[in-house]
């Protein structure tokens, strides 16, 4: 098959993200140049916690050493459990909670980067896939590459966006980055 | 205790005709009728004071006499009432006693108070009431019916039960509304409820002989139909909307609807699903799915109904598959799977949450565009042939 055709089954391609979630950012987090985040939220108000395609770890050249759920002497995201519909027992976060702590390799440097919750919400689930293989972190950062699930509270579920970017302020606020500075 | 006869006999025949009046008026259509009365708590007081007189004059001429020799004043009217009403409306009479208010409050205290100290608070024997007893109201209810058969859906945009969110129809109709509306007159019940083995999504379609569903018509009028107006009654549903297929409708019993929630857990079903691949697939590509068969899944609750659905690891089963080439991104999968098991997720692998899945299978990213259920496997209610 050529690249032409190839190129419109992507275009045709339809997407689950794009059909049952809406993708909201949060950009340079704790003032961190380029760490974003994208949280997908499904039309049932769960929220996906991804990397964004500009995150500095899912850039060329790099490779994921370990990724690590013990984010203090105290509490390790694997811990968390939940029971029952209502989710009882899931760790409680706040927009800046950390979720895991990503060790990667770049130009032999070691890097440690952290992964936040970015929303309030009930911890329902975090990604042991990625412990497993890191490298999935790389591949599919949007889907199989997942950080975590997290259930905002009933009443948030709106309000929970409004720190958020939408898609489209996202694309204004990467490009521009690329703009070189006024000197 | 002296009585006025004619006072007596007049009453008895307002609040007869009362009830037979309600009955009449309501056309129902019946074999039985239970009579359920429900008096004021205040007549136990009455009855208690009546009782303690009785008690005083039994002992006075030396018999012993217990309270449940005497027999309630609840028990009288009831025999004499069921026996008019069943008269006149034709029905048989089915004796039960049924209490409908909790007076336990005005029992109990009474099982409580000493003889002296009621006898202080109230006058023993009761003083005779100025007026005769009034129905304050005649209401009632039949026993329902419940019907059953299996369901065709052909519509991709029919949820099975009406979809509202704060109270706004989001989607039109519905598959229960549809086949309600027409029994629910031919019954002239007031209400139904509505249940089936299992459920497909709203963009999913049911095909083959159908799922079956069980329906329970509350307070119908009329109860009883013939195996033709039940065919009849199918044909007005079937005619009504191209969306939805009724089946081997028939009356059946309470029973019977807990052997249809038993197919959900343990019966097969069969579907077919239109995928989407990334990678351009050949033929060659795809036949090694045919020789997959017993294939185990661990299905982690999937994030579609993880808001309402407890987090949970659910083992299912695919017994077999059949892949048919359509062209370089498409082909149909044909499934027979365990009850419970996500299609959906088994084919996109909902975030890797589903193992295995197709995409790993395949090696390549895959969606699904259409779902069909070909077949629900439980074998009732039991066919009408055509």
């Amino acid at each position: 098959m050529d690249c032409e055709t190839q190129k419109d089954a992507e275009l045709e391609a339809p997407s689950i993200i794009d059909r049952y979630y809406t993708r909201w950012y949060r950009t340079d987090l704790k003032g961190q140049l380029c760490e974003d985040h994208c949280i997908l939220q499904h039309s049932n108000r769960l929220c996906v916690v991804t990397l964004a395609e500009t995150h500095p770890v899912l850039q060329n050249g790099r490779t994921i050493k370990s990724i690590d759920y013990q984010i203090s002497n105290g509490c390790s995201r694997l811990n968390n459990k939940v029971s029952g519909k209502s989710k009882r027992g899931g760790q409680f976060l706040t927009d800046f909670a950390p979720l895991c702590r990503i060790t990667f390799i770049f130009y032999c440097f070691c890097n440690l980067k952290a992964a936040f919750s970015c929303i309030r919400g009930r911890l329902l689930e975090v990604n042991e896939n990625i412990l497993e293989r890191p490298n999935l972190l790389l591949e599919k950062p949007s889907t199989e590459g997942y950080i975590a699930v997290i259930l905002p509270k009933f009443e948030e579920s709106k309000s929970v966006t409004e720190n958020l970017l939408s898609r489209k302020e996202f694309e204004i606020v990467v490009s521009k980055r690329d703009q070189p500075q006024a000197s | 205790m002296r009585s006025s006869g004619r006072a007596t006999a007049a009453a008895q025949t307002f609040v007869f005709s009362q009830i037979a009046e309600t009955v009449k008026a309501q056309n129902y259509e019946f074999d039985s009728l239970v009579l359920s009365i429900s008096l004021p708590a205040q007549l136990c007081v009455r009855e208690h004071s009546c009782w303690l007189h009785v008690k005083k004059e039994v002992r006075e001429k030396g018999l012993a006499l217990d309270k449940d020799d005497v027999i309630q004043v609840k028990e009288a009217f009831k025999w004499i009432m069921q026996s008019l009403v069943a008269k006149e409306l034709g029905g048989g009479v089915a004796v039960v006693s049924k209490s409908v208010f909790t007076r336990m409050a005005v029992v109990k205290a009474l099982e409580k108070i000493s003889d002296d100290k009621f006898l202080k608070q109230y006058p023993c024997p009761p003083a005779r009431p100025a007026s005769s007893c009034v129905p304050q109201d005649v209401q009632c209810l039949h026993v329902s019916v419940f019907i059953a058969g299996r369901y065709n859906k052909f519509c991709r945009s029919l949820p099975q039960t009406p979809w509202l969110i704060d109270g706004e129809r989001r989607m039109e109709s519905s598959v229960e509304e549809l086949i309600a509306a027409p029994v629910l007159t031919a019954f002239r019940a007031d209400g139904f409820n509505f249940s089936s083995s299992g459920r497909e999504d709203v963009d999913v379609r049911t095909l083959g002989n159908g799922r079956p569903f069980a329906m329970e018509l509350q307070n119908p009028h009329k109860s009883r139909l013939s195996k033709l107006q039940m065919k009849e009654l199918q044909e007005t549903i079937n005619k009504s909307s191209d969306k939805i297929r009724v089946r081997d409708l028939q009356i059946v019993t309470r029973e019977a609807m807990g052997r249809m929630k038993e197919g959900e857990e343990e019966k097969t079903k069969s579907y077919t699903a239109l995928v989407w691949t990334l990678k351009p697939i050949q033929k060659e590509d795809i036949s090694f799915i045919d020789d997959i068969k017993d294939l185990t899944l661990d299905q982690k609750t999937p994030l579609r109904v993880l808001h309402r659905r407890a987090l949970a690891v659910r083992q299912r089963v695919i017994h077999t598959m059949n892949a048919r080439y359509v062209d370089a991104h498409h082909f149909y999968l044909a499934l027979k799977t365990q009850a419970g098991t996500y299609i959906k997720e088994f084919v996109h692998g909902d975030f890797g949450r589903t193992k295995p899945n197709l995409c790993e299978l395949l090696k390549t990213d895959t969606d699904i565009l259409e779902l069909d259920v070909e077949s629900v496997d439980v074998d009732w209610p039991p066919a009408i042939p055509e």
